[in-house]
């Protein structure tokens, strides 16, 4: 073998450079993690982001406000609700369109249905990431419950586009209630299963407990919010911290672990899908008749000013910030994506761990990486 | 005079005695051979299709799916077809990989797992060589096996591979002392290491029942251990997808690719038919104690039946591991062998020596 191929696989100092991604299985998308090893040993993660850039934030610069919900939908994929709910809660309080009741308690439901949807097909990737291959059909047979009920009422199963400002493009299916209600039903008597099946295996605790251990500090230092800063004691969740829609009305915790490990994550995921389970039951009961939309002109132009509206997403805190000069396009659209933040701190707590606990631990971060690239 | 009914060497004595009366001794062997070795092969490729198709409908049904259920009869050709695209598949070859050993790794591999046929007791009279070292022998071809897998990651010029090819390297190094002690508290037990002496103090009780508590440990130790040693989930850090995208085989493609993959499975049979041999009584029928009626009528069902039925037990019981459990990580992993397996096997077969001694079995 000559020099050259052997410096190609390992540098002087018996350090390997591992090239994780574009196409890997266990980064969830395009997204690049140059390794440094020392045998199995992880030096150093460097994140190489950017390749599916799409060019969100300037597409919405020559996009009206109503726009630019659809493209709000292709960035975080899985909470694509909660992302229209932003802009369009931005657009409302800046106008001050009052909302009707309906609308609110539907949005809550949808948000709700949205996150356990995501958490369960996140369960599902982490199970398979770890090796546990059979987790992820289990998950997804009971996603699939919630996607016929979005598909019930919008048309379409993930990228629904729901949200307008003012209200809801149209109005749901007359079973939507009772469909709902009966998953939740289903759910609850499913969920024991997962716990069965992943949490109380012994081989799946000693794969994440103590884990990629994230202290407090470090999740404030790097803004990592949502289920992973929860589970470093981070009281992140902005319906508790700045509740928006309903959600001062309605009767849930925040559930925050302490240690700050792989586990801690995945048991704040797992027991926020029993607290939506908890919000969707009280909000369904209270969706009144009514009408499904506020007046909103056909064209709308936001007063001249800077806005900002924080929605808390499947995997933290989304930021909506713009920047109108009064006109029909805004002057500057930027979104403070959760995964960017939360991709950002894998360096800091997979150094010293193996490889296959970095594929746990950058799992247990939930990231999905078109929310990253945008 | 029920024993003599499904006996195999009679058929086997009566194709010698034709093939003599026609060709000279040399001749008669050499053609034996040939005939050994074509039906081998012709085994060898029916059971490699007949397990994956096993194991995907194992998989489907662990994973609420049908799994295939199209190609064939309830998808019974699926393996088929995907052979003749594995077959047809252009072979990618990577810059600058060491081509030699490259292609010869999955050769190692298969040939490592098919040397291994010859010494299995498949029924009453129907074994290729009975050796004296039976169970030696089988232990020393299997390892052959990580030969090639290291030479195939090596020679990838993939870190994936070779990182994977180190890991089986451990890995198989580490638990082959627990399959060796846990197959010897056997050969305690029976005073040999001949196969068809061991099966044949099994008739009136197979070692896992007659061995008392000792041999139920040595035989769950052997069932985790050498599923450890075949790299199947959940040990299966060599070829983890989800680290290593396929771990030593990330190179390979089309049929070398198969290769290695109708090895692991041939392993996963050896393994079975090892642990049914040395623990559940080979070929032998399950007999109770003095109830003849019952043991008679379980003499009726041919050996051949019997071997494949409690093989097959075997492998469902390894494809559960798989689909069930998440995967250990390396350290964990030669933690488990080291730490304790290793220890509690060294006492185990202390003890299994102490009953021996003493005659307290059956």
């Amino acid at each position: 073998m000559d020099t050259k191929l052997k410096n190609y696989i390992v540098k002087e100092n018996g350090d390997i450079i591992l090239n994780m991604g574009p196409q890997h299985p266990s980064t969830h998308g395009v997204l690049r993690l140059e390794v440094v090893l020392k045998g199995e040993t992880v030096k150093q993660v460097v994140p190489h982001i950017g390749y599916i850039h799409r060019g969100i934030e300037k597409m919405c610069e020559y996009d009206t406000y109503k726009q630019i919900i659809h493209l709000t939908d292709r960035m975080d994929y899985l909470s694509a609700h909660m992302n229209n709910e932003a802009v369009c809660l931005l657009v409302e309080n800046a106008l001050g369109i009052e909302v009707p009741e309906r609308v609110k308690y539907i949005r809550v439901v949808l948000d709700e249905l949205t996150r356990i949807a995501s958490h369960q097909l996140w369960w599902s990737a982490y199970g398979m990431d770890l090796g546990a291959l059979t987790a992820f059909f289990y998950g997804m047979r009971d996603r699939e419950r919630i996607l016929d009920i979005f598909e019930e009422s919008f048309g379409s199963r993930l990228l629904h586009s729901f949200n307008t400002p003012g209200g809801l493009m149209h109005d749901v299916h007359p079973n939507f209630q009772k469909h709902t209600m009966e998953f939740v039903k289903y759910f609850r008597k499913k969920l024991p299963e997962y716990h069965q099946l992943l949490t109380d295996n012994v081989i799946f605790r000693n794969r994440t407990q103590g884990i990629g251990v994230m202290s407090k500090e470090t999740a404030i230092a790097y803004g990592v919010t949502g289920p992973s800063g929860r589970g470093s004691g981070y009281s992140c969740d902005v319906r508790k911290i700045a509740p928006y829609g309903v959600y001062d009305q309605l009767e849930f915790e925040e559930i925050i672990y302490d240690e700050g490990d792989s586990f801690a994550r995945y048991m704040v995921r797992m027991k926020e899908i029993e607290q939506s389970l908890n919000i969707i039951e009280q909000a369904v009961d209270k969706i009144t008749d009514g009408p499904y939309t506020a007046k909103v002109k056909p064209i709308i132009k936001l007063p001249e000013g800077e806005y900002y509206q924080r929605v808390e997403t499947a995997r933290g805190e989304l930021g909506v910030y713009v920047v109108s000069d009064g006109k029909k396009f805004p002057y500057r659209m930027h979104f403070r994506s959760p995964n960017f933040n939360n991709l950002f701190v894998l360096n800091t707590i997979a150094k010293g761990h193996l490889i296959a606990d970095l594929v746990a631990i950058s799992g247990s971060l939930d990231l999905v990486i078109p929310d990253i690239d945008r | 005079m029920h024993d003599r009914i499904y006996d195999f060497s009679q058929l086997t004595h009566h194709i010698d005695q034709a093939l003599r009366s026609v060709m000279s001794p040399t001749w008669t062997v050499i053609t034996e051979l040939v005939i050994i070795g074509l039906i081998f092969l012709g085994f060898y490729a029916l059971l490699g299709l007949f397990l994956v198709y096993a194991e995907r409908k194992v998989c489907a049904l662990m994973q609420n799916r049908i799994g295939p259920n199209r190609v064939g009869k309830w998808g019974t050709l699926q393996t088929v077809a995907d052979l003749i695209k594995l077959l047809t598949k252009e072979l990618v070859y990577i810059k600058r990989s060491d081509k030699f050993l490259y292609n010869l790794a999955p050769f190692i591999v298969i040939v490592a797992s098919f040397l291994a046929i010859a010494a299995v007791p498949f029924a009453k009279g129907l074994q290729a060589v009975d050796l004296d070292i039976g169970i030696f022998y089988i232990i020393a071809v299997t390892s052959l096996g990580v030969i090639g897998i290291l030479l195939g990651g090596w020679a990838s010029n993939s870190k994936y591979s070779l990182i994977g090819a180190m890991r089986s390297g451990a890995q198989v190094v580490s638990y082959e002392l627990s399959v060796g002690l846990s197959l010897l508290s056997i050969v305690i037990f029976t005073g040999s290491t001949r196969l068809s002496t061991i099966i044949a103090s099994q008739a009136d009780g197979w070692w896992i029942f007659k061995g008392h508590i000792p041999a139920v440990i040595a035989f769950l130790i052997y069932l985790v251990a050498a599923t450890a040693e075949i790299n199947r989930g959940p040990f299966d850090l060599p070829e983890a997808e989800s680290e290593l995208t396929a771990g030593f085989h990330t190179e390979y493609s089309g049929i070398k690719f198969a290769m290695f993959f109708l090895a692991e499975y041939m392993n996963m049979f050896l393994v079975a038919a090892i642990a049914t041999t040395l623990f559940l009584g080979g070929w032998m029928p399950f007999h109770i104690g003095h109830w003849d009626a019952f043991n008679r009528i379980m003499d009726y069902i041919p050996s051949i039946i019997w071997f494949f039925g409690k093989v097959f037990f075997i492998i469902y019981v390894i494809m559960w591991f798989k689909w069930t459990f998440p995967r250990l990580r390396i350290d964990q992993l030669l933690k488990l062998e080291w730490k304790y397996l290793l220890p509690l096997n060294l006492i185990n077969t202390i003890i299994i020596a102490f009953i021996v001694m003493m005659g307290w079995y059956f």
